[in-house]
């Protein structure tokens, strides 16, 4: 590990950032810290970036073991080459930090644990309304064609997170982590102020805290649909029926969501000391609901929540005790 | 038969890989290129809400989620049946024409813009875009970043976040914008327009005086005369939120013009075994495999491509810059490749002049900025320009308006099979005899590198290099020969 900034010639720290079933939107994060890139630059050796620094897979291979200092790893795991860069980078790195909410809860991605590969591929390949394959052909791992065999990734039935790949040692959440919190995880990591492996690096408090919206008794006797009110800009959001998820969802992100009247939508995931993000959230809905009986508030939720998992585990599904529909058996 | 393997680390929609295959005199058989990635949008949002789906697509892409999130926005509305009021669509067009002035120039200077800064021929280690400072110097490196950050804080400020946006929603937006933050973007936009006068000027001074790199515009390596697509206004001039789709062919007549909604009619997809992303054609022509000309259904959707397709830009500036491109390339429609990195500051400069227009119009403080809809939700479709190519979103639901069916045609994805072709070409072009030239590496990636393929790395102070790695193999599979490029 590096020593502290300050120091130039002392040897810097090695660090790496990888992608695997992920949008691109962690890497713009990372570069949304504008100049200070800059410092994270004097700080380590960026020695395995694929969309920005020259490296391969083969010279991370190469490496010894443990020699990369620190490895960001946004991305969940669906197929076999993201498995296995999960496994290399694991093996070549000190501290593996699951680097926003693919990485870390399976994120939106990981909704696609509520259908199987054949169900996605049905859909993908055969089904969609432009798609034209009477041929009935789908992407296989290995495919003749007349000057050779073309290979491909296997891909699985199941988003899997990084935890549940191989063993982590810290978690950035968001989606993606904002800027300031992807620098104050930079700062602590070089610095050596980090928490107990195994750690959340974040706030311990909700999303709540950080809204500015007037917040009073809530009593909702129906959960809205976005698009059925026009929401007052001052009131908490909750308390106007909408589904706001910052109720159950840690802070980080500055609340900002709510600030253009949109509710938040839980992507920075549980907050401290919560094992299932779902869970907690419904909890937490269920007891701002104003009914008497628990028909009643089963009614309500039934009602102004049309798609209970797909509110409730929107990020967290692939991480949550749910982890996916079952599959049939074999 | 001789096989070249391409892996780059680098991503397309995920990542991709090409294969390249040589015949028995050494010459380029054929080339793929392998889309190794799925992650199932089109499945695993059915049974969401439709409400949902601005910010559940937004996820596809974390590079142009205002695209995805637009498209999604505006099959809302159509879903809803439900018209926006005016000062909506107007704030909508001025978030995207804010997004794709970023994008553009995030891509131009970054990936695209040093090959000809720098030179295709230039050492590897100044092919980017500390090369591009250092040849035109660091003040413009800071006019760059000073563009790129201002544009991301004015997304931030308007749909909520600089990544992933949180702001649209069937017959509107969610918040208008104040007086107060209008002139903010009005000034920002105002200083947009220099910067893209500006790097039209550079393209002028660096490129275009340059006869060796209008030889390699103009020239044999990177031309395919397909179909092209873009959205146009009502005096077919291209616009980027709302129009028609219309198709030219290769001698520039009209082929189709068509509301998104009777997209089905038009394109189709097809499956091949060996890649996870479809390949859209023109139905109307069909598929005849990756092959150039009027009678095969292979069709572009790139800056080039919509400046193919429209028949003028609608603000002074670009419309200039517009014809001075068709005079100096010989008229329209232009098929080569390259030349879609002009075509795409064109439309940078278009784009901010397109800002501070919708920046200064009376209508865009407003606070009719939406209204409920009153309908049940059926079936909706919407199409915007994404920067990489025409992106739609289709939706079906149910009366509650939880998706039953959704359809998904993204911007790179329609540049599936034309990419491969350019690929395919310029290796044919520069292998002969088994012989693998060391230029071929940058030279095949700057036929991959115009489509400006979903991620276009916005990197600003690290060098921001496609590894590449070719490998030759005999037919028994022996390792005979590697280059390597940024490895």
């Amino acid at each position: 590990m590096s020593t502290p900034t300050a120091e130039k010639t002392a040897t810097k720290g090695k660090l790496a950032l990888y992608w695997a079933a992920s949008c691109g939107g962690c890497e713009i994060a990372v570069l949304a810290l504008d100049e200070k890139i800059l410092d994270v630059a004097e700080a380590f050796d960026i020695v395995f970036w694929p969309v920005a620094v020259d490296a391969k897979v083969r010279d991370v291979e190469k490496m010894a073991d443990g020699s990369i200092d620190v490895c960001l790893f946004n991305g969940g795991i669906r197929t076999s080459e993201q498995e296995y860069m999960a496994r290399l980078l694991r093996r070549k790195s000190k501290v593996l930090v699951a680097f926003g909410s693919c990485a870390h809860e399976g994120c939106i991605p990981g909704l696609a644990n509520l259908n199987t590969r054949q169900e996605i591929f049905q859909t993908v390949y055969h089904q969609t309304l432009s798609t034209e394959n009477a041929e009935g052909r789908e992407p296989q791992p290995a495919t003749e064609v007349a000057e050779g065999t073309l290979h491909l990734p296997v891909f699985y039935d199941t988003v899997r997170t990084l935890d549940q790949t191989v063993p982590v040692d810290y978690y950035l959440p968001g989606c993606p982590p904002e800027a300031e919190r992807i620098w104050e995880a930079v700062q602590a990591i070089v610095q050596g102020e980090l928490p107990p492996a195994g750690s959340v690096l974040g706030p311990q408090t909700t999303v709540c805290d950080e809204c500015p919206r007037t917040r009073s008794e809530k009593k909702i006797k129906e959960f809205k649909r976005t698009w059925q009110i026009i929401p007052d800009p001052q009131t908490c959001l909750l308390e106007q029926g909408l589904v706001c998820c910052g109720i159950a969802t840690r802070a980080g992100c500055g609340a900002k969501c709510p600030q253009v009247n949109s509710p938040c939508i839980g992507c920075y995931g549980p907050n401290e000391g919560v094992r299932d993000y779902g869970a907690r959230l419904m909890s937490a809905l269920a007891s701002v609901i104003d009914a008497d009986t628990p028909e009643e508030v089963e009614r309500i939720i039934r009602e102004g929540i049309p798609d209970p998992v797909g509110t409730f585990y929107r990020f967290s599904l692939a991480h949550s005790l749910l982890r996916r529909k079952k599959l049939a058996q074999a | 038969m001789k096989r070249i393997s391409i892996d780059p680390v680098t991503r397309l929609e995920g990542h991709g890989k090409i294969e390249i295959f040589l015949d028995e005199q050494g010459e380029v058989a054929n080339a793929y290129l392998q889309i190794p990635e799925l992650r199932g949008f089109e499945r695993f949002c059915v049974g969401r809400p439709a409400e949902d789906m601005p910010n559940l697509t937004a996820r596809i892409c974390g590079v142009c989620p205002e695209a995805h999130h637009m498209a999604s926005t505006k099959a809302l509305d159509d879903l809803f049946h439900v018209e926006p009021p005016p000062a909506a669509k107007k704030l909508r067009e001025l978030f995207y024409s804010i997004f794709f002035a970023t994008d553009h120039t995030t891509h131009f200077y970054a990936l695209g813009g040093p090959d000809f800064v720098v030179g295709p021929t230039a050492p590897a280690g100044e092919r980017n875009i500390l090369g591009v400072v250092k040849k035109v110097g660091m003040e413009i490196a800071s006019k760059v970043l000073k563009m790129r950050r201002d544009g991301h804080e004015l997304i931030q400020l308007i749909g909520g976040r600089r990544v992933h946006p949180n702001w649209g929603l069937p017959g509107g937006v969610s918040r208008g914008i104040t007086e107060e933050q209008r002139r903010q973007i009005e000034e920002l936009g105002r200083h947009a327009v220099e910067f893209a006068r500006f790097s039209l000027k550079l393209f002028e001074d660096v490129v275009l005086k340059n006869s060796d790199y209008v030889k390699l515009i103009t020239g044999d390596i990177y031309v395919h005369r397909t179909y092209n697509m873009g959205t146009v206004d009502a005096n077919n001039c291209v616009n980027f939120y709302d129009g028609m789709i219309r198709v030219t062919g290769p001698d520039g007549r009209e082929h189709a013009k068509y509301h998104p909604r009777d997209y089905p009619q038009y394109v189709a997809e097809r499956v091949e075994p060996w890649s996870y992303l479809k390949f859209p054609y023109l139905k109307r022509v069909g598929w005849k495999g990756f092959v150039d000309g009027e009678d095969s259904g292979v069709y572009k959707a790139t800056p080039l491509s919509r400046l193919n397709a429209a028949e003028g830009m609608a603000t002074p500036l670009a419309q200039a810059e517009y014809q001075r491109f068709y005079e100096v390339l010989g008229g329209k429609p232009v098929h080569h490749t390259l030349a879609t990195h002009w075509a795409r500051l064109i439309e940078l400069l278009y784009a901010t002049e397109r800002w501070v227009e919708l920046a200064t119009d009376p209508e865009i403080t407003s606070s009719d900025y939406r209204v409920v809809p009153r309908e049940a939700p059926t079936e909706g479709i919407g199409s915007v320009e994404a920067p990489r190519g025409t992106l739609t979103h289709h939706y079906w639901t149910d009366e509650r308006g939880i998706l039953t069916k959704v359809n998904l045609i993204v911007g790179t994805t329609n540049n599936n099979a034309p990419i491969a072709m350019s690929v395919k070409r310029a290796a044919q072009k520069l292998i002969h005899r088994g012989e693998v030239r060391e230029g071929l590496l940058n030279m095949v990636e700057m036929a991959f590198r115009a489509y400006d393929p979903c991620f276009g790395c916005a990197t600003h102070t690290l060098p921001g290099q496609m590894p590449l790695e070719v490998v030759i193999r005999g037919p028994d599979g022996t390792e005979l020969r590697r280059l390597r490029q940024n490895l």
